[in-house]
């Protein structure tokens, strides 16, 4: 198993690494025991994505996804957001091992439930067509 | 670049002087071992003296040594063939949850055709109960198969105790002593050991070079079958190169075995103290003494194993994990859980090996480099509150 130099640039050097204080929106997926948790805080204005923050504990890999994917939506609309796909991300890192898909699944994941939460807090709803999660599924507990 | 290996559990660095014993057979012409000719002569002398050797390192007798390419092969080879010429007597077979792949894999196989396992735990340290096997063993127990030591926590078993039981109770005794031969005295008639599986590369030698010992009168069936090799218990073509260096990896390892242990010991002494010191939140796993000289398992908390691996080995330290995303099932290491150890922690497992190759420089530059990592990662984890 290797990773990509892009891979390693992104878990060496990770982009917008932190919380944002007073956040509008944040989510929060993955669990412990299957090693991986991403933390992603939002800042919206005007339906657009104009900061974003994360913290995560796990692998090599499920860092990368998550700083590549906090660029890759960054400036978006929430609408844009949403259609980030866990492929596409790790097709940004010029691939990932099979046995890491499952984190590029997680930041697809945390995108939508920060999202989900911004929706919640602003319109009282959250997201009307949730995508299965995909995540879990791909573990044994 | 520095480069410090620090995961002799996973192999050895081959010896400078098994180099220079094996250069002068791989510039020969060698022949068949099987062969009358001079060549072959020279060869199946060559692998005489060395299984010598290897018998030395274990008291056991020369004839007692069945080569295999691997301490898996030996581990396979003992429970299925053992298992097999026994099925007469019985099915049911004890081991513990904290073997190796190489053990549970062929339980597992054979419990598919008809055999019954029993699957000991183990308390917080890693260790079997020697009680809790007599208890388990019943009229059709034929194998009790329970690792030497745990290569990856590092807790060494009551291995005399569990002889002891299986002799009385007659019921055949098989250790996996892969992470334990060559690195701590190990005697198979002392502790009644009647079959065990060691492998080269942890004390030395090559991969692809590893022994199953059997004791003499021990019924066995060949896994690997076609030619007489090895007393008809292991056919194909003997590993010559790998054999003369594993045997002499074994007279090394025996000859200098206290001051190997002392050196390795004290360096993972200084290593445990100075991460514990600098560190926060460490625990260390397995038994507190009685475990290999140079294993130090720790689970480190809020952050997880591999990533800590990924940035040791930019800095040049090769260690190793027990993370779930470091292992290819996705689940943390079997070994850790059966200990007890919470999931998420689990997670935060690495494992630094040392060997006779490190010295005092490397243990004091991986505590250099460890602690910003640790805390790098720790900034960057949502489970890491800096006010705890």
């Amino acid at each position: 198993m290797q990773y990509s130099p892009k891979v390693m640039d992104h878990f060496a050097n990770p982009r917008n690494v932190g919380e944002i204080a007073g956040a509008d929106g944040v989510g929060e997926v993955g669990n412990p025991a299957c090693g991986d948790i991403m933390k992603m805080s939002l800042k919206i204005k005007d339906n657009v994505i104009v900061d974003v923050k994360f913290k995560t504990f796990g692998c090599g890999a499920a860092i990368a996804t998550s700083s590549i994917s906090t660029e890759m939506i960054k400036g978006k609309t929430l609408e844009d957001a949403l259609k980030v796909t866990n492929k596409a991300v790790a097709e940004a890192l010029d691939g990932l091992p099979p046995a890491k898909m499952h984190c590029s699944v997680l930041a697809e994941e945390a995108i939508e439930a920060a999202i989900d939460d911004y929706l919640k807090k602003t319109t009282g709803k959250g997201l009307e067509k949730k995508k299965a999660h995909k995540h879990d599924e791909r573990h044994e507990h | 670049m520095t480069k410090i290996y620090m995961d002799n559990a996973s192999g050895n660095p081959i010896h400078p002087v098994i180099v220079e014993v094996i250069t002068p057979f791989l510039k020969e012409c060698l022949g068949n071992p099987s062969n009358l000719h001079q060549f072959g002569r020279v060869a199946s002398d060559a692998i005489q003296v060395h299984r010598g050797h290897v018998a030395d390192l274990i008291n056991a007798k020369p004839n007692e040594i069945i080569f295999t390419s691997s301490g898996t092969e030996a581990n396979n080879t003992a429970l299925k063939g053992i298992a097999a010429a026994h099925k007469k007597k019985g099915n049911h077979i004890i081991a513990s949850q904290i073997e190796h792949f190489s053990v549970l894999n062929p339980l597992k196989s054979l419990e598919k055709s008809g055999y019954e396992v029993t699957y000991l735990p183990v308390d917080k340290y890693g260790t079997v109960n020697p009680n809790d096997i007599r208890n388990a063993i019943k009229p059709t127990t034929i194998i009790v198969s329970i690792m030497y030591a745990n290569g990856e926590i590092g807790t060494i078993e009551p291995i005399k105790e569990i002889g002891n039981i299986t002799k009385e109770k007659g019921v055949i005794f098989h250790t996996d002593a892969v992470a334990a031969a060559g690195n701590i005295p190990v005697d198979v008639k002392e502790c009644n050991i009647d079959a065990m599986s060691m492998s080269a590369n942890q004390f030395g030698g090559l991969s692809g070079t590893g022994a199953l010992y059997l004791r003499e009168g021990v019924r066995i069936l060949p896994f690997m079958e076609g030619g007489i090799q090895e007393g008809g218990r292991r056919a194909g073509t003997e590993n010559i190169i790998g054999i003369i260096a594993m045997g002499k990896a074994a007279e090394l390892a025996k000859s200098e075995m206290p001051q190997r242990m002392k050196k390795i010991q004290e360096l993972r002494n200084q290593l445990k103290e100075g991460i514990l010191k600098n560190i926060n939140h460490v625990c260390v796993n397995g038994h507190p003494t009685n475990r290999l000289p140079g294993n130090l398992s720790l689970c480190i908390e809020y952050i997880e194993g591999e990533s800590i691996l990924l940035f040791l080995d930019m800095q040049g330290i090769a260690i190793s994990s027990g993370s779930a995303c470091t292992s290819r099932s996705l689940k943390a290491s079997h070994v850790i859980m059966a200990t007890g150890v919470d999931a998420a922690l689990a997670q935060g497992t690495v494992l630094f090996s040392l060997g006779i190759n490190n010295t005092a420089d490397d243990v004091r530059f991986v505590l250099e480099k460890l602690p910003p990592i640790v805390e790098r990662l720790r900034q960057m984890s949502p489970l890491y509150n800096q006010n705890k």
